[in-house]
């Protein structure tokens, strides 16, 4: 993002932000225990994990903001939450 | 002409499109005019009655992200709930031109003249402009629209006048004619508007990736803007006469061993006490600030650069150190050798005369300073 005048922005300019830079926690998802019940999607406040190509679920770490509901929420405990090192 | 009504009609000529006001003593005579002039149908203007200060800046700033030319007026605590606003809308780059009649700020109250108000939101990021007389309070209006649009710029400028002293003051006022204003202020033309046709959202929200470099911005339109400041009132000065160009006033100071600092009108009573003192053979001369933001640290340097003691006359304190010109100048003079010495005076109205001025001449060839003078010890 080149700097607007008077940090300005156009329509639209927030999927340019990739959000996923403030994450300290990053969630890994266990495929083998996970049931694809689809609650991590449900309840992800930021809306960026999405169903895979064999049904299971990933988040898109571009905007995933570590916030670790999806890790409290899975009836699998599926999903684990680490530091990530920058 | 009174003060209030010279800057009034500068206001006119300038042809702000939005004015939102809330009065305030000793600013209050500004307003009111305008608010006459947009009753009469003589400025087309939407003159907007606000419930506060607050308000009003926030309108302003509205309006001029909207791409009009806005203009407002204030003082002392109502600068003070302005503070908010200022940052917002020196940080979105607009062009607001306000009108300071400078005043103490409370507690304890008063009504009268120092310069706390404006000196107080010093790192607001707007241009600040300390008029003389009502003369070149008047002329400033034109200059702080023209600079304050200049793509290069785009800050909000504050156009101060010392309360009362200058406000309320009758004094011959030359005005320029309205064909003149208008050759010398073309419209404003915003850069950037907003447009519900092509929209676009100002003051978004910078992370710690982006804010320093916004800053970083900022302060570089504010240095840009000594230029064109400078050749703004070079302009001014071949077409009206009065010229503007450099951001300093050098009064008697070629040969001088003392150079008194000063900003807005008391520099006219310097003056003459420097006469008086330039009559019994004291080499004593005047620096008078006209721009202290941006600050002139070069101009400043090289005027000052042949003095032995430089005794700064300040009508404001940053609690708990020195005045803010003082601390200017010394930064200007830093690691040259002229002596600074700061003298906080006058502040809350106390009057000071060409007799106060010797005396600081007196105590500054003594080498003292760093002091509030003309204290009542008896009621301390």
């Amino acid at each position: 993002m080149a700097l607007g005048l008077g940090c300005s922005a156009r329509p639209g300019n927030a999927k340019n932000n990739k959000t996923g830079s403030w994450r300290v926690f990053k969630p890994n998802f266990n495929s083998e225990k996970c049931t694809k019940c689809g609650m991590c999607r449900m309840i992800c406040p930021e809306g960026c994990i999405s169903e895979t190509e064999d049904e299971g679920f990933t988040p898109d770490l571009s905007y995933c903001k570590g916030c670790g509901l999806c890790a409290a929420e899975c009836p699998v405990s599926g999903i684990t939450m680490e530091q990530e090192e920058k | 002409m009174e003060g209030s009504h010279a800057v009034a009609k500068a206001v006119k000529q300038c042809r702000p499109q939005v004015v939102p006001a809330y009065p305030i003593t000793p600013q209050t005579h500004i307003v009111e005019a305008i608010a006459e002039m947009v009753a009469n149908c003589e400025l087309l203007a939407e003159y907007i009655t606000v419930e506060s200060e607050f308000s009003a800046l926030s309108a302003c700033l509205g309006a001029s992200a909207a791409g009009s030319r806005t203009y407002s007026a204030t003082t002392s605590q109502g600068l003070a709930l302005m503070f908010e606003v200022c940052f917002n809308v020196s940080g979105m780059r607009l062009p607001v031109v306000m009108t300071i009649a400078n005043r103490a700020l409370g507690a304890p109250l008063s009504i009268w003249n120092d310069q706390q108000d404006s000196i107080s939101i010093r790192d607001a990021g707007w241009m600040q402009f300390y008029a003389e007389d009502n003369q070149e309070a008047t002329d400033l209006h034109y200059i702080a629209y023209k600079v304050a649009e200049n793509p290069e710029v785009l800050l909000p400028a504050l156009v101060c006048f010392d309360g009362f002293i200058l406000s309320h003051t009758y004094e011959p006022v030359d005005m320029i004619s309205q064909d003149e204003a208008d050759r010398y202020l073309p419209p404003f033309r915003p850069v950037q508007r907003l447009d519900a046709d092509d929209p676009v959202s100002y003051g978004m929200y910078a992370t710690p990736e982006y804010y320093l470099e916004f800053r970083y911005e900022h302060d570089q339109a504010m240095k840009r803007a000594k230029k064109i400041i400078s050749d703004a009132g070079r302009e001014f000065g071949t077409m009206f006469g009065r010229d503007y160009t450099s951001l300093t006033e050098g009064y008697r100071l070629e040969d001088a061993d003392i150079a008194l600092v000063t900003m807005g009108s008391l520099a006219g009573t310097v003056k003459d006490a420097i006469d008086e003192m330039r009559e019994k053979g004291k080499k004593v001369g005047l620096l008078r600030i006209r721009c202290f933001r941006p600050f002139p640290t070069e101009e400043v340097a090289k005027a000052l650069a042949g003095v032995k003691t430089v005794a700064v006359l300040d009508k404001n304190i940053s609690v708990g150190s020195k005045g803010a010109i003082a601390l200017e100048i010394k930064d200007a003079l830093y690691g040259k050798s002229p002596m600074v010495l700061d003298y906080i005076l006058g502040l809350g109205g106390r009057d000071v005369r060409k007799l106060d001025i010797k005396k600081i001449v007196e105590l500054a060839e003594q080498g003292m300073g760093d002091q509030f003078y003309g204290l009542r010890r008896e009621v301390l």
